[in-house]
């Protein structure tokens, strides 16, 4: 075979070495191009979230910011035009659209997103890896369809889940109440299963060694194992808080009712909302980017993490 | 006993918050219940048996209109989206993973990072640059000076529907047969694909999707061994022939798990659509999960939509165990 096909590989000919040459052009070209499409969107929402309302009509590509920083929008009333605060890249930048946000209760948005993020952060940790320690080293009857239970329970839709978790969570008198999507979130399949892979990969000799110290099994989970689950621990944290922070569907239906239990998520949408509203896009840029930078800097200090825990999902899905 | 111990406070979540509401949607599928009368009171529901599941199913009518034209919405968007995005993240890996490729990070981080973003603010971040004298339609604009504005966000003809029509082909061309009704839609209806407002949509999500794919595909193109390639290279293998003979057929579990994700979350797609549409225009961005909703909490039959939500259940499985047939998930796994 090899030597049949060899002497073919000398007669390329020059159109094919060519070709062959500007393959890395053509692929940097276009995961330049795609790249780019999946950063622009981002950088355009940051310029223009500190834009005056007409400039961000009159020149949304315009993206480097000059001095005078921070103008004033209304100037005796007067809302300055467009060509005043922005001229072909470059434009003024200006709080208005920050303003805006606070003044329509984002403050109090950004301290419910944080307090349930965290709180369901916690929480799973602390459950989901407990789940996974005894169902990967812990022998007791109903082990093994326990965890099958556990699995199934990951091809459910939300959506389907929707409206009898609305009904429950009315009968437990826990709607529009923080418990309400903090305690249903509090315990996940996916970070269950994360756990078990990780702690299956634990040697066993070093909980036979914790045994014969006599300690019993709660103390050597939080003084040895837990410990070594750090990175495993790491990536579920991230995902937890990611997933919670970002969640709408849940917290639509269990804090829709209380406007004062709004997350940001759940507060950007009702700004959008509001029938006869115009749409005061300086405003929703802002609030598009305070929801999004809190995510933005995890992102960036934990990255290896996030890329792991994509992996550990693959490894749910097979 | 220690065993049990550790396992129940999770065990328990997950029973009384996704197994009980389960069944619970099954009972309450059942009955019609408009979700405001107390549960406690008598007279709050009748046991209704299958109604529900016919009137949107084989009833006609507006309940069967309502279900389904969320049903062609969410097939249009799921047949469009699911296999776009999973071979653009695919082929995007391939890119990323070449050997003379430089910035491999910097590329996995700008893929990634759309997806780290709330549904919400994505979907605030479109509606802004889609608008009809938004960056998108300026941009087009100042390529095209004829460009006649399209309004992304509220445009309720069907793609094919416009397709067609540029080859002078009318829902009047095909005369009675176009107005035949099946389930309470018209053929022509049926026929003629997403709206503008729904490929806004559909585009969207794609966007935001595909770099997460394409992190799960490079990070198994990553394990597969070198010596798979330099023994092809050495047997003469072309470039095209390694790609369709070894990557392709090893990344199949991965393919599986994609498109079956993929399945999973475009079925139920909600955030975008309440956020973007809420269904509009016309209900041509009416889907099946926001149709649960608006039944549910909108028009209060909470019947209705259990129904609707069971029969989302099974369309969804039933296509995940298709698509296992199709890209063989059953062997690879």
């Amino acid at each position: 075979m090899a030597a049949e096909a060899l002497p073919q590989l000398g007669e390329v000919s020059s159109v094919v070495r060519l070709v062959r040459r500007l393959v890395p052009y053509v692929g940097y070209a276009l995961l330049i191009i795609a790249a780019l499409s999946q950063i622009v969107p981002f950088v355009l929402t940051v310029a223009n979230s500190f834009k005056c309302l007409p400039a961000v009509s009159a020149a949304p590509i315009a993206f480097v910011p000059t001095p005078p920083f921070f103008v004033e929008c209304q100037v005796d009333g007067v809302t300055r035009s467009a060509s005043e605060t922005t001229s072909g890249v470059t434009f003024n930048p200006a709080l208005e659209g920050y303003q805006s946000v606070f003044e329509a209760n984002l403050g109090q948005w950004l301290f419910n997103t944080a307090f349930i993020a965290l709180s369901i952060m916690l929480l799973r940790l602390l459950f989901d890896s407990l789940a996974g320690y005894s169902l990967a080293r812990i022998r007791f009857p109903g082990n093994r369809i326990i965890f099958t239970i556990i699995l199934g329970t990951m091809m459910i839709p939300g959506v389907v889940l929707l409206i009898p978790r609305f009904i429950i969570l009315k009968q437990l008198g826990m709607l529009n109440a923080y418990s309400g999507i903090i305690i249903p979130l509090m315990a996940d399949a996916f970070g269950i299963f994360l756990m078990k892979q990780f702690f299956e990969s634990i040697p066993n000799e070093i909980e036979e060694a914790g045994q014969v110290d006599g300690a019993n099994r709660f103390i050597m989970f939080f003084r040895i194992i837990l410990p070594m689950a750090t990175p495993a621990l790491t990536a579920l944290a991230i995902f937890s808080f990611q997933g919670a922070w970002n969640n709408f569907l849940d917290v639509l239906i269990v804090l829709g009712g209380n406007q004062d239990l709004w997350t940001l998520p759940l507060g950007l949408s009702f700004l959008r909302g509001g029938s006869g509203r115009t749409l005061i896009w300086n405003e929703f840029l802002a609030g598009s980017v305070i929801t999004t930078l809190p995510m933005a800097i995890i992102f960036f200090a934990f990255q290896r993490y996030f890329v792991e825990g994509v992996n550990y999902s693959g490894l749910a899905g097979q | 006993m220690a065993g049990m111990a550790f396992i129940s406070p999770a065990f328990i979540i997950l029973f009384v918050f996704l197994i009980v509401p389960m069944i619970a949607a099954l009972y309450f599928s059942l009955t019609n219940w408009n979700g405001v009368t107390p549960l406690t009171r008598s007279d709050a529901y009748e046991f209704v048996g299958l109604e529900n599941y016919q009137r949107i199913l084989l009833q006609s009518g507006t309940r069967q209109e309502a279900f389904f034209t969320s049903l062609k919405n969410t097939v249009y968007f799921v047949l469009g989206v699911v296999p776009v995005q999973t071979l653009l993240a695919m082929s995007l890996a391939v890119l990323v993973n070449q050997r003379w490729l430089k910035g491999k990070g910097f590329f996995r981080t700008t893929f990634y990072f759309p997806s780290i973003s709330s549904s919400v603010v994505i979907s605030l971040i479109f509606m802004w640059m889609f608008n009809s004298d938004g960056i998108v339609n300026q941009g087009i604009r100042s390529i095209f000076p004829a460009y006649q504005s399209v309004t992304w966000l509220s445009d309720s003809n069907g793609i094919l529907h416009n397709l067609l029509g540029l080859f002078g082909v009318t829902r009047d061309t095909l005369g009675e047969f176009g107005r035949t009704e099946i389930a309470s839609i018209s053929i022509w209806d049926w026929l003629s694909g997403p709206s503008v407002t729904m490929l806004t949509i559909m585009i969207l999500n794609t966007w935001t999707t595909i770099g997460t794919l394409m992190v799960v595909f490079l990070a198994a193109l990553q394990n597969i061994p070198a010596q798979v390639y330099e023994a092809a290279y050495v047997d003469g293998a072309t470039t095209m022939q390694i790609f369709r003979k070894i990557t392709v057929p090893l990344l199949r579990p991965t393919t599986f798990f994609v498109v079956t994700l993929g399945l999973i979350g475009t079925f139920q797609v909600f955030d975008q659509i309440y956020v973007i549409s809420s269904g509009g225009p016309a209900d041509t961005t009416l889907t099946i999960a926001y149709l649960v909703y608006r039944s549910g909490f909108k028009d209060q039959r909470m019947g209705i939509a259990a129904a609707t939500a069971i029969v989302l259940f099974l369309i969804i499985f039933v296509f995940t165990l298709i698509q296992r047939r199709i890209t063989g998930g059953d062997r690879a796994a």
